[in-house]
């Protein structure tokens, strides 16, 4: 997207390559309901649609800055950098890719991540950065999401991973299936400490980001009307060859089956938080 | 050699040398012209043919050859290797998911849990089998037989072989993803040994939940990776039949594994494929099984579950601090 290496690294959410960008200027459209929104206006309601209560896309920083007590997160591990280790080439060199996210976005890779304080309760946290070639999991989040249950081991606190990813990034090939195994393993550890980690399931959670930790946290919260699942919904259309029922995959459709423990509002998440940590935290 | 019925295009010119092989072999016998020399050429040239085929495939090739349908599967090395199978259904949640078969058996003489992807031979037995791709209940079903093992002290062998996990509505609903995720946390910290050959191929989450291993082991022409060769061609590519070019991007054979020391150890196939020799590809990765149980039985619980941690924590390939 060429608007990218036209902005500055700014605290509003750049949008992923896949879904052009709805949202530059001073007027954001809304990708649910089509109403134009002043884009102060959106900002200051968390991103989440005046009108319908859609939630877009919010940045990882925005989102943690907002969640935290104010001034209490400290990043770590923000020199880890991804390498290539297979040489892989699609369309781009998988090399050439990185770089230009890297250059376009300021950051390094998908996954930011650090220690900070929830109403006073010090927690671990780490957030996916979507807009990062659709929050890809390879091996720098994999060793980032690791270290967060490790860090909070260490600390004997509780940990808190915001997920919005399309899974594992295939051009890091075995090495980003491994790291499911790898951050699964860091919170069989994590359990001994008797805190819990809370897993946030953001908009969208698919794939080996799914079938990792973010199902293996002891409370589960999702955004309304997230994307949640394994397999993606064209493959499993493709699939089974049929049109897949309206809501299949959302937050809601998960809850009802018994998938995750609640919906939170994006404005309440801090409260509910907040609630969390007061009870076992 | 009687498993090739299915040929893949590029061993077909060996197969007809040795159905020209066979023919003459026959006439030697009801006849009274003799053939001795000639079978005895031809025999050279088959085995200098299949040679060349096989000591240069392709990644492509390999991929052919992890899902060929005379490939033995899991079931063919519990018959060869093991012996009084007790197999053990359901995941006492949903149902029975035929995709996954496990059960308690005896290799040479000490009981071991078994457990494996199950592919079908035909169109009837995949159906029953659903090509070897789990749902959650096969999952769980899996798990469910791990902790058992763990309960009762006893090694756990894991046989990979699956395209994926299946992605269907039903899987879905009942969480696919779920499933898996709790595996992987399990079994990185069972305390019995555990060793995960990955027998034909190794299809994504599907295959690694049922994977982490003290030791990972590969047979020669089996593949692993993160996505099918066609998936990430028809992705990255926006191509399906570009899954020859993906297959090399990909790096997913044994080979290219155990030199990016992600596995531990390729197990050889006999020349010309596992399926043209199920006893002798039986037979070698017999070997190689009871070799690693040997040295991960003189370790303790404590020891197991510290081997498989580091095993796992340290696989990753990037750089700064
Ligand atoms: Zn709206």
């Amino acid at each position: 997207m060429a608007w990218f290496s036209k902005k500055p690294r700014i605290a509003t959410t750049p949008e992923p390559p896949e879904a052009p960008s709805r949202m530059q200027g001073l007027w954001a459209k809304c990708e649910s309901c089509d109403e134009i929104i002043y884009r102060q206006e959106l900002e200051k309601n968390l991103n989440v649609c005046p009108h319908c209560e859609h939630h877009l896309p919010w940045s990882a920083r925005t989102r943690l800055a907002s969640l935290l007590d104010p001034d209490t997160f400290e990043e770590f591990d923000q020199g880890l950098e991804p390498q290539d280790p297979l040489g892989f080439v699609d369309s781009k060199k998988y090399k050439d890719r990185i770089k230009s996210t890297r250059k376009a976005l300021g950051e390094n890779d998908a996954f930011v991540s650090g220690v900070g304080r929830i109403q006073g309760h010090q927690v671990s946290v780490g957030c996916f950065l979507f807009e990062f070639m659709g929050g890809s999991m390879g091996s720098v989040v994999g060793e980032k999401c690791a270290r967060v249950f490790e860090r909070a081991h260490e600390l004997k606190c509780p940990a808190i991973v915001f997920s919005a990813s399309g899974g594992a990034r295939m051009q890091e090939g075995i090495f980003s299936l491994m790291q499911m195994a790898k951050t699964s393993a860091a919170i069989a550890r994590f359990r001994a400490v008797g805190k819990p980690y809370i897993s946030v399931m953001l908009h969208p959670t698919t794939g080996g980001v799914a079938a990792s930790f973010s199902w293996l946290g002891d409370i589960i919260l999702a955004e309304p009307k997230a994307l949640i699942g394994f397999a993606g919904p064209r493959v499993i259309e493709q699939t089974i060859r049929q049109k897949l029922p309206e809501g299949f995959q959302r937050s809601e459709f998960l809850l009802e089956h018994g998938m995750i423990d609640a919906i939170v509002h994006r404005r309440e998440l801090r409260d509910k938080l907040v609630q969390i940590l007061g009870l076992i935290g | 050699m009687a498993n090739v019925s299915y040929p893949l295009d590029f061993e077909r010119p060996l197969i007809e040398l040795e159905k020209k092989i066979d023919e003459l072999k026959a006439l030697s016998v009801s006849g009274s012209v003799d053939f001795t020399s000639e079978i005895s050429k031809l025999e050279k040239k088959a085995k200098k043919l299949q040679t060349e085929i096989f000591s240069d495939l392709s990644r492509w090739q390999v991929v052919q050859l992890s899902r060929h349908s005379s490939r033995p599967y899991f079931l063919d090395y519990v018959s060869h290797l093991f012996t009084d199978f007790f197999e053990m259904a359901g995941d006492r949640c949903f149902g029975e998911d035929p995709s996954i078969v496990g059960g308690f058996a005896r290799f040479d003489g000490r009981a071991v849990m078994l457990i494996g992807h199950q592919k079908g031979r035909n169109t009837k037995e995949n159906m029953a089998r659903n090509f070897g791709m789990p749902r959650p209940e096969g999952y769980r079903k899996a798990l469910r037989l791990m902790e058992l093992a763990e309960r009762f002290d006893k090694p756990i062998l894991t046989f990979v072989d699956t395209p994926g996990a299946y992605p269907g509505l039903g899987a879905e609903e009942r969480g696919q993803a779920e499933a898996i995720a709790v595996n992987l946390e399990v079994m990185s910290r069972l305390r019995v040994p555990i060793i995960s050959t990955v027998i034909g191929e190794g299809g994504s989450g599907g295959a690694l939940a049922i994977g982490v291993g003290n030791r990972v082991l590969m047979l020669q022409n089996s593949i692993y990776s993160v996505i099918s060769p066609e998936g990430c061609a028809s992705i990255l590519f926006r191509d399906a039949t570009k899954a020859d070019k993906a297959a090399d991007s990909l790096k997913l054979t044994a080979k290219d594994l155990k030199g990016m020391q992600v596995i531990d150890e390729v197990v050889p196939e006999p020349e010309g494929g596992a399926h043209r020799d199920h006893t002798k590809m039986a037979e070698n990765l017999g070997k190689v099984l009871r070799k690693h149980l040997g040295e991960l039985s003189a370790l303790s619980p404590e020891a197991l579950v510290q081997d498989r941690y580091r095993k796992f924590r340290a696989l990753g390939v990037f750089s700064g601090r």
